[in-house]
């Protein structure tokens, strides 16, 4: 085809900025494997997960009560918000009356954009406190997960309902015409329809939880341990970062920058995930 | 001297007594047989492996209208893309065969494909005024082709909204937004847009089939003013409409999945004495 | 028929439920929030380690990192977004490279983001702890969402404005400038604001990346505390911060509220238009 000579000028303006947009997740990754590096060369792999615990100061590196930490949370904080999410999205698609539902949509769509750390400071001035008169210390994995649950409910609402409203009005028409009520058909024809929607809404809410940093470093406890109870304070991959990355040195930092590759891996598995999910077809 | 560049003013530009530039309105009955302007040989046409076209032959003849007939589904619209190259644009579509307008091969990769479009334009069946005012939908193509002058660019908006009829309808509002239009309105903009470039053909897809009947009848009356001085190939479902207006007829039908012509003839010949029986089935009614 | 109302039931209550939890939270922090809230508090520099005085500073400093951040990513994002829609056919390679590359860089934790920035912004590039590595740093969080949107704008212009263009001999270029933009740019600009929204909200990739310091910036090279940053460390580090963490978690939830609230208006306004024209 032949393109004019503004045209092949801007094309190759174009193609110059998308290799720089292309090239930022190849520049994240060699300067994380560049900084990582410097501490394989005396350190295995299999210490990060055998050591005795995590004290870098004494040459410890075993990440597992951090990742323990981190994937609890997610998991506890998925449990709460999938079913609340499904039913937000239910209701404002079609249980609630038209002028409702549209100040319902905006109420979840103004708490998306609500800053984590606002919800951490609320965590921290309010939930903890209550949590601490349950069982103390208040700080724990129990509030983190609650924390985490409303951070990530706005997420799961908005996928699923754009997932719903995305199956064709015809399926939901055709049910009622049979006469099945509405909740029959929800449950039945239009959730079945809408699976793969909802399922990439999860993955995309799991990996928002697992890359959750400032909330629950404020109301997490922030110990390095195994958790043996929801009330055990606990410290998440994320917030070991945040906290530590202030003064860590040579080592140190190298580990906390392995513990990043972690995090970069575990999120990469979830998109790729996500990704698979939505070339399925929408087969009830 | 390229071909392709503009040559001199037809007759139909002269200005006559009425405010039509188009001179006094011709027949569509059949005339005698002009010059060939399109020359189609062995047109086949490919949607990935699928045909869609196969083996099409014809003709086109200057200044006369040439209407495509036959049902949905025989590459009518894909031949009618393949005349100035849109199949570009369509993905996964291959066209093989011969197309010489005014005797240069289409498919020539020296052709330069904005100065085509220029001379060979085209009306999609719904009506594409863009979301810009009236004035502005006509002077981008021609800034575009180089012309500049302010004082040029108005004539020729004022020259071809006469031409098209709309002049006393929209003089006064040519900067408000042409998707304010009804949709007869708004297609014949897309008609006084193509004919601002001043081309030689127009190719039309099914102009009239998104309109209501009176919109469609404003729009037929246009295009069989534009006969003699435009050359003009129309696509339509309408077979009471291309007995009105064309000159030349070519039938297209299905045959093992693709689509081909049948037969190709003048208008009072394919009407009234097909020499082929799916064209006397078709015409009369009895198929498709 | 009774599973029927027991569905309802349940789901009424679930919305009911998160209802209140939601407005109670943010009842609570304007009712913190709004007693240290005045002219003054806005304007004036943080005292006594941000438990007295205000956040002029900070606020000025947040607004230079989103500043850097979209001025940086906004024409990347654009001209990448017009290339994957227009310029490049479907089957490409290219196109395919680009957009997984961005799928995945949406992805990634914003603490990896801080590492990052620190690393390349921060060291590699020397920039140390400044408003620039803070910035830059955000702008590579943002470009996913400004590339997203924007190509959800284009994609959403109608296929027939382009083949009529084609047909009437308008170069590429000449339909993108004058119909294809001016088409998108409610969609792109609704885009812009949701990246800004996403940014200012953004706290653990700028505690290594912009520096901690709580005065007036001298440049863009000088460390500045962005709002997310002077919350955390009021709440977290300061005794008796609590009260000024709350004022300031106000002023940035009303920030917040209102960019993303025109950008939702926005694109809104631009799904109805796209509905009634087509």
């Amino acid at each position: 085809m032949s393109l004019s000579q503004t045209d092949k000028h801007l094309t190759f303006i174009l193609r110059l900025c998308a290799l720089l947009s292309a090239a930022v997740i190849l520049l994240i990754l060699i300067f994380l494997l560049n900084e990582s590096l410097s501490i394989f060369q005396h350190v295995s792999v299999s210490r990060f997960i055998n050591d005795a615990s995590w004290h870098p100061q004494q040459g410890l590196y075993n990440i597992t009560p951090m990742l323990s930490a981190t994937i609890l949370s997610t998991v506890g904080a998925l449990i709460l918000a999938t079913p609340l999410g499904i039913a937000s999205a239910l209701f404002s698609y079609f249980y609630a009356p038209k002028f409702l539902a549209t100040w319902y949509r905006r109420l979840i769509e103004l708490l998306a954009g609500i800053p984590s750390v606002v919800y951490g400071l609320w965590g921290l001035t309010t939930l903890a406190p209550l949590i601490a008169q349950l069982h103390p210390p208040g700080v724990s994995l129990l509030t983190a997960i609650l924390i985490l649950s409303l951070m990530v409910l706005p997420t799961v609402a908005l996928t699923v309902e754009a997932a719903i409203a995305a199956v064709p009005a015809s399926y939901l028409q055709g049910a009622m015409a049979l006469g099945l009520s509405r909740w029959t058909s929800i449950k039945c024809i239009i959730l079945p329809a809408a699976h793969s929607g909802i399922t990439s809404g999860i993955l995309l809410a799991t990996g928002r939880a697992i890359g959750e940093t400032m909330a629950v470093l404020m109301v997490a406890g922030n110990v390095v341990q195994h958790p043996h109870s929801l009330f055990d304070s606990v410290r998440t991959l994320t917030a070991n970062i945040a906290l530590e990355m202030a003064y860590a040195m040579g080592d140190h930092r190298a580990a906390l920058f392995v513990s990043g590759l972690v995090l970069m891996i575990m999120v990469l598995l979830l998109v790729f995930m996500a990704a698979f999910f939505k070339r399925k077809p929408a087969y009830v | 001297m390229n071909p392709l560049l503009l040559e001199s003013e037809s007759i139909a530009h002269k200005t006559s007594n009425n405010s039509y530039t188009l001179g006094p309105m011709q027949a569509g009955t059949p005339c005698c047989k002009p010059s060939t302007l399109l020359s189609i040989e062995n047109l086949s046409l490919y949607y990935g492996n699928k045909p869609a076209l196969e083996n099409v032959s014809l003709d086109i003849y200057q200044g006369c209208i040439t209407a495509l007939i036959g049902p949905s589904g025989c590459g009518k619209t894909s031949f009618l893309s393949a005349l100035n190259r849109l199949t570009d644009m369509i993905p996964d579509c291959t066209v093989t065969g011969n197309i010489h307008y005014k005797g240069i091969d289409l498919h020539d990769p020296t052709i330069e494909l904005l100065k085509l479009r220029k001379e060979i334009g085209m009306i999609f069946q719904k009506p594409v005024p863009f979301p810009l005012s009236i004035r502005r939908n006509i002077e981008l193509p021609l800034q575009e082709h180089g012309i500049s002058k302010q004082s040029e660019l108005s004539s020729i908006v004022q020259q071809v909204l006469l031409d098209v009829g709309l002049w006393e309808e929209v003089k006064n509002r040519l900067d408000s937004s042409a998707l304010d239009l009804s949709g007869g309105q708004q297609q014949r903009i897309c008609i006084a847009r193509a004919l601002a470039l001043k081309p030689k053909v127009l190719l039309m897809d099914e102009p009239c089939s998104a309109l209501d009947p009176i919109s469609s009848a404003v729009v037929e009356d246009l295009i069989k003013r534009l006969q003699g001085s435009y050359t003009i190939v129309i696509v339509t479902h309408n077979l009471a409409q291309a007995k009105r207006i064309a000159n030349y007829a070519g039938f297209f039908w299905v045959k093992e999945t693709a689509g081909c012509l049948i037969e190709f003839g003048q208008c009072k010949q394919i009407f009234e004495s097909p020499t082929h029986e799916l064209t006397a089935a078709y015409v009369n009614g009895c198929r498709g | 028929m009774s599973k029927i109302n027991f569905a309802t039931l349940l789901i009424w209550l679930v919305a009911i439920v998160i209802t209140t939890v939601f407005v109670f939270i943010l009842a609570e922090i304007i009712v913190y929030g709004l007693s240290g809230l005045s002219w003054s508090f806005l304007v004036e520099p943080p005292q006594n380690a941000g438990r007295s005085g205000g956040i002029g500073p900070i606020i000025i400093s947040t607004g230079l990192i989103l500043f850097v951040a979209i001025a940086t990513a906004a024409p990347l994002g654009l001209a990448t977004a017009v290339l994957l829609t227009e310029f490049t056919p479907q089957d490409s390679r290219f196109g395919f490279f680009v957009e997984r590359s961005i799928d995945i860089l949406a992805g990634i934790p914003s603490i990896v983001f801080g590492l990052f920035g620190n690393a390349f912004f921060c060291l590699y590039l020397g920039l140390g702890f400044s408003i620039l590595s803070g910035g830059l740093t955000l702008a590579c969080m943002v470009l996913p969402i400004l590339i997203r949107t924007a190509t959800e704008g284009f994609r959403a212009v109608p296929n027939d404005y382009r083949l009529a263009a084609s047909a009437l001999g308008l170069t590429r270029s000449a339909a993108l400038i004058h119909l294809l933009l001016p088409t998108a740019t409610p969609a792109l600009v609704a885009g812009l604001l949701l990246g800004i929204g996403r940014a200012g909200a953004e706290t653990a990739a700028l505690i290594f990346t912009s520096g901690y310091v709580d005065r007036m910036p001298d440049s863009l090279f000088d460390s500045g505390r962005a709002l997310s940053i002077h919350i955390y460390d009021l709440s977290m580090n300061v005794a008796g911060g609590d009260a000024n963490a709350n004022s300031t978690a106000l002023v940035l939830i009303i920030i917040l509220f209102l960019i993303n609230s025109t950008s939702i208006s926005l694109a809104n306004q631009w799904m109805h238009k796209r509905v009634i024209s087509s």
